[in-house]
């Protein structure tokens, strides 16, 4: 790796306002974390589309495997009281 | 584990695709949906590398500062669309470094447009309004593209593209009230940009090797010359509007169909000037070469230092 | 003359030839997100040049507009320092050459923020921010290249050997600036000169480059006399207005 002419390909998250979370936008190519984070800031805020920027490199991130999706995700489309909606409340009850 | 057929995983895949659920990378696709995808998408950015050097060739000498900071700004912009496209293409497992290659070593193709010189300012102007405008044309419709990551690149992409077109148009209308010399300027830009503008949409339907299962496959959304016949519509008025003529003697309007009747495109010439014997095929692939060859020292060099850095991280 | 025009010029001309020599880049970078980076600080650069170079034209109120000075000086009449209109040579040339700049860069706009030319001290605060941005980049540049490859490091060394001596011009001063110093608008560049060679010498060392013994210091762009390439760039950058003057674009 240390003659290589490859850089390592890094994923890029930008939070795009404060109180909203990071948010995969693309990747690109760098050498080192430094360089990863500059050019994430060239590459996809040229139109002050954030104010922080994560970068990971694309080999340390793990996805789930969409042949597991439905093991993974269908078990909690049963579990309906999960959500507000599930309840019944008398009429005249608001702020609930 | 049960065993899946192949016909099954492919009507899988054509049902999600019928109803309009994005097919995103880890995704089962079929092997020739995903080698369509790496050589449009990789095209798509090559595309998008080379335009930068046609509209390159003026940022030196743009007339003022502000046109300076706005075709400078453009052309980074192409820089960028590259690389989101290029982003797209790895997610399919595909070298990014590799389709370059492709591109240098002449197997993989780029939009024939680049292809042309661009000798005077109103190039600036003719390539804003005409091929950016056709580029645009394209490429909305593959923001509802089936594969995930390339339309949210295309979304990124339509986004930012939206000002380029307005910024040629621009050049080409203060050109076109100008001074006899500067709308004779314009006038020759756009006889040279017209034709090669309406080839970007590919050869016609029936001419059209990899279109039936685009569209099927929802890659493609419109058919080549249904998006020509578009561009047309939209852009002869633009140019009555401005006060200069299509170079198309043939140019009509059909009350009836509602649309502009235009005249038979030179293949002979498209076709040439595909593979590789346009005016500046050679210039421009030797451009993108020397920029790869001549920074080779510098993208080791990074490597090497992150290398050291990272070794003296954990002595 | 009028000391605050001449002074603008001096730092709008900076602006506007660095950004120009760089503008050349955009297309042919060494990768495409340092193509992009590049283009960044180009455009930064010009922004900059059109700021200063408008209020030049309104402090000179002769009815020259900033493209006016920027298009239709003569050579003599631009007053950027030799190095910035040095040829942009491989990318270790160009990035010391931008490294140099930068940390000069730095130092000069934070002081010059404090102006009490309130336009001139909103521009420097504006680029100031942008400037930041430029010395992290060339300075992280210039310690890759050096303590890189073997042959970066001799590539970024010769682009070292041959930019050293324009440095010393970036801190030029004479009749003019100390006008504007005892006016308290311009910065008298004396009080930060040993910080700027620390801190060169700092990422210099930690690039393990070293500088060449030769200190002989020169350059006289700041008065108008400059090096054999600041006509080519010029020749290509008036193109359009001195082939067709008066016209709008």
């Amino acid at each position: 790796m240390s003659n290589s002419s490859d850089w390592p390909l890094w994923e890029v998250f930008i939070r795009s306002k404060q109180g909203l979370n990071h948010k995969h936008v693309g990747s690109l190519r760098a050498p080192d974390a430094q360089l990863a984070i500059e050019n994430a800031r060239d590459v996809y805020t040229r139109r002050s589309e954030g104010i922080s920027i994560w970068v990971v490199e694309s080999n340390n991130l793990f996805a789930s495997d969409p042949q597991d999706s439905d093991a993974f995700f269908e078990p909690s489309e049963s579990k309906v009281y999960r959500h507000p909606t599930f309840y019944d409340v008398p009429d005249g009850i608001s702020h609930m | 584990m049960k065993e899946i057929s192949l016909v099954d995983l492919e009507n899988r895949f054509q049902k999600k695709v019928d109803s309009e659920i994005r097919i995103e990378p880890n995704d089962w696709m079929p092997e020739e949906y995903r080698r369509t995808l790496i050589r449009q998408i990789s095209q798509h950015a090559h595309s998008e590398v080379v335009g930068m050097l046609p509209e390159g060739n003026w940022i030196t000498r743009a007339p003022n500062l502000r046109r300076k900071a706005v075709l400078l700004a453009k052309v980074q912009d192409e820089a960028g669309h590259g690389l989101y496209l290029y982003s797209a293409v790895e997610t399919l497992g595909a070298d990014r470094e590799q389709t370059i290659d492709d591109l240098h070593s002449g197997k993989a193709k780029y939009s024939s447009i680049f292809n042309y010189p661009t000798p005077t300012w109103a190039d600036m102007g003719a390539i804003g309004w005409l091929v950016d405008g056709a580029a645009i044309m394209n490429q909305v419709p593959l923001c509802r593209c089936s594969y995930g990551p390339y339309a949210r690149a295309m979304v990124r992409v339509c986004k930012e593209e939206s000002f380029h077109q307005r910024q040629g148009f621009e050049i080409m209308t203060v050109l076109a009230q100008g001074t006899p010399e500067q709308k004779a300027m314009a006038q020759d830009a756009l006889d040279r940009f017209w034709w090669p503008a309406l080839m970007m949409f590919g050869p016609n339907d029936d001419e059209s090797k990899h279109s039936k299962q685009s569209m099927k496959w929802k890659i493609k959304r419109f058919s080549n010359d249904d998006l020509r016949q578009q561009f047309v519509d939209v852009t002869v008025p633009q140019a009555k509007l401005i006060g200069l003529t299509i170079p198309d003697p043939d140019l009509k309007w059909n009350e009836k169909t509602g649309h502009y009747e235009f005249g038979e495109i030179n293949w002979d010439e498209f076709w040439q000037v595909v593979e590789g014997n346009g005016p500046c095929n050679f210039d421009r692939i030797k451009a993108r070469k020397d920029a790869k060859e001549k920074g080779m020292w510098v993208r080791k060099a990074a490597s090497a230092h992150a290398a050291k850095r990272a070794a003296r991280k954990t002595a | 003359m009028n000391s605050l025009f001449e002074y603008l010029l001096r730092i709008g001309d900076d602006s506007l030839i660095l950004g120009q020599r760089l503008s050349e880049l955009c297309g042919h970078g060494p990768i495409l997100e340092e193509d992009i980076a590049t283009t960044n600080i180009s455009l930064d650069l010009i922004g900059q040049a059109t700021n200063l170079l408008t209020y030049a034209a309104e402090v000179e109120n002769l009815g020259r507009d900033a493209d006016n000075l920027a298009f239709m000086r003569i050579d003599r009449e631009y007053k950027n320092v030799v190095l910035v209109e040095q040829p942009n040579g491989d990318f270790g040339d160009t990035m010391m050459r931008q490294f140099l700049f930068d940390a000069f860069r730095k130092l000069f706009f934070e002081r010059l923020q404090q102006s009490k030319d309130f336009q001139l001290a909103a521009i420097a605060e504006k680029s100031l921010k942008e400037t930041r941005y430029h010395l992290k980049h060339s300075s992280e540049w210039v310690i890759r290249l050096g303590d890189g490859t073997e042959e970066s490091h001799s590539r970024v060394q010769h682009s070292l050997n041959t930019l050293w001596r324009y440095r010393a011009e970036l801190f030029f001063m004479d009749e003019v600036d100390n006008e504007l110093i005892n006016k308290g608008i311009a910065v008298d560049l004396k009080t930060f000169r040993n910080e700027y060679d620390s801190f060169v010498s700092t990422i210099l060392n930690e690039a393990t480059l070293n500088p060449p013994a030769q200190n002989w210091e020169f350059g006289s762009g700041r008065k108008g006399k400059h090096s054999e390439h600041l006509g080519h760039l010029l020749a290509e950058m008036q193109y359009m207005q001195r082939t067709y003057p008066n016209m709008e674009w």
